[in-house]
C-alpha cells in the first residue's frame, strides 16, 4: 500500500546553509565577499586586477577564481593579490556557476584572518550563477558595452539577484549601439535599489567611484561584524 | 548544465524521508518546479533515473508541478507573465517587474510503500 509523505523541502535548502556557513566564517574574520558575475569576456579579472591596484595601499585583497577549466585567471592575479585560490569546476556536478560548497574548502586555504576583501570570480555565465548564493556580502554583475544593452531583458534573474552592476568597456560608446538610458532603465526595473557604475577597466575611468563605494562597504562592514575597523 | 548537484538534493531529501517512514519503496516524488528556478524538468528526470539505481527511489516516478511566472510592474501594478521570456509590461510598456511568483523550487511530497 502506498502512502503519502509531505516533504515541502527546498532542493536548494543545502546551498542556502553552506553559504550561511561561509557567510559566518567570513564575518568571524571581519572579510567582506563580494560575488562577481558576468557573461565570458565581460571584464570580471580585469575589474578584480583594477579593484586590487586602487585599494592595495588600504585593504588586503583576497581572490577565489572560479572557472571551467585553466588556471590563467589566477596567474594574472597571482602576483596581485594577497592570496589567491583556483576552483576548477569542470569535472563538479555544477561546471557552469559556484556553488557554496566549492568555496568552503577554499575558504579553507586562505590565510582569512590577513583579508579585508574577498573577490570571488565566478564562472563566466549569466544563467546559472543567478541560482547559487555563495556565502557573499554583495552581488556584482558586469555588462559590458560589447555584449548589447538588452542583456537586462533576455537574463532578467541574475540582475534582479545583483546588488550592483557594473557597465564596463565603457570607452567603447562611440563604437556601439549601447543605449545607456533603457539599459539603466531595465535594471532598475528588475531591481529599484541597485547601484550601477560606469567604468573602463582600459583606461581606468570610472574605477576611483567603484573603488570608493567598495571601500566603504568593507569599512561599514567590519564595524558591524567586530567592532574595529578604521 | 547544473541539473545533476540539485537532482542529488532531490535524491538525497527523498531518501532521507523514505527512511524516516521506513518505507521500502519510494513511488512517485512531486515536484514543484517555478518557471523562473531554472531548472529543466526534462534534465532532472534524466540525472534522477541515472542516480537513483540501488536505491529504494529506483524506478520512482517524477512529477513537476509547474508554476507559471507571475509579475507585478512597478511603474502601473499590472500583474502579468513575461511573453518569450521578455519582462516587459503590456500594459504600459515598463520594463522589468516584481517577481510574485515563478521562482518556487521545493519537493511536496513522496508516495511510498
Amino acid at each position: 500500500m502506498t502512502k503519502k509523505i509531505e516533504v515541502v523541502q527546498g532542493i536548494l535548502e543545502a546551498n542556502e546553509a553552506l553559504a550561511a556557513q561561509n557567510h559566518r566564517l567570513l564575518n568571524k574574520h571581519g572579510v567582506f565577499g563580494v560575488n562577481i558575475m558576468s557573461s565570458p569576456g565581460a571584464g570580471k579579472t580585469s575589474l578584480i586586477l583594477q579593484t586590487i591596484a586602487r585599494l592595495r595601499d588600504k585593504l588586503s585583497v583576497g581572490v577565489i577564481e572560479g572557472d571551467l577549466a585553466s588556471t590563467l585567471d589566477a596567474e594574472k592575479v597571482n602576483n596581485e593579490a594577497t592570496a589567491v585560490v583556483q576552483i576548477i569546476t569542470g569535472n563538479m556536478a555544477e561546471s557552469c556557476t559556484l556553488i557554496a560548497s566549492m568555496l568552503t574548502p577554499a575558504l579553507k586555504k586562505l590565510p582569512l584572518e590577513d583579508i579585508d576583501l574577498l573577490l570571488i570570480e565566478n564562472v563566466g555565465n549569466l544563467v546559472c550563477p543567478a541560482e547559487f548564493v555563495l556565502g557573499e556580502h554583495k552581488r556584482v554583475v558586469i555588462s559590458s558595452l560589447p555584449e548589447g544593452d538588452d542583456k537586462p531583458i533576455k537574463y532578467p534573474m541574475i540582475f534582479a539577484g545583483a546588488d550592483v552592476v557594473v557597465i564596463n568597456k565603457i570607452d567603447f560608446l562611440p563604437y556601439v549601439d549601447f543605449d545607456i538610458p533603457s539599459f539603466q532603465n531595465a535594471l532598475l526595473g528588475l531591481n529599484p535599489k541597485i547601484k550601477i557604475f560606469q567604468v573602463s577597466c582600459k583606461t581606468g575611468v570610472g574605477i576611483e567611484d567603484w573603488c570608493s563605494w567598495l571601500l566603504g562597504e568593507v569599512e561599514a562592514n567590519s564595524h558591524r561584524v567586530t567592532n574595529k575597523g578604521g | 548544465m547544473h541539473e545533476l548537484g540539485v537532482t542529488q538534493s532531490i535524491l538525497d531529501i527523498t531518501l532521507n524521508k523514505g527512511d524516516e517512514a521506513q518505507a521500502s519503496k519510494v513511488t512517485e516524488v512531486n515536484l514543484v518546479v517555478g518557471e523562473l528556478s531554472g531548472f529543466v524538468p526534462d534534465c532532472i528526470e534524466f540525472y534522477f533515473n541515472l542516480l537513483n539505481k540501488g536505491t529504494i527511489a529506483e524506478g520512482a516516478i517524477l512529477h513537476f508541478e509547474l508554476i507559471p511566472a507571475q509579475l507585478k510592474c512597478r511603474k502601473c501594478a499590472t500583474l502579468f507573465h513575461p511573453k518569450d521570456t521578455e519582462w516587459v509590461c503590456p500594459k504600459c510598456q515598463s520594463p522589468g517587474g516584481e517577481v510574485v511568483q515563478g521562482k518556487e523550487f521545493y519537493i511536496e511530497s513522496i508516495e511510498a510503500e
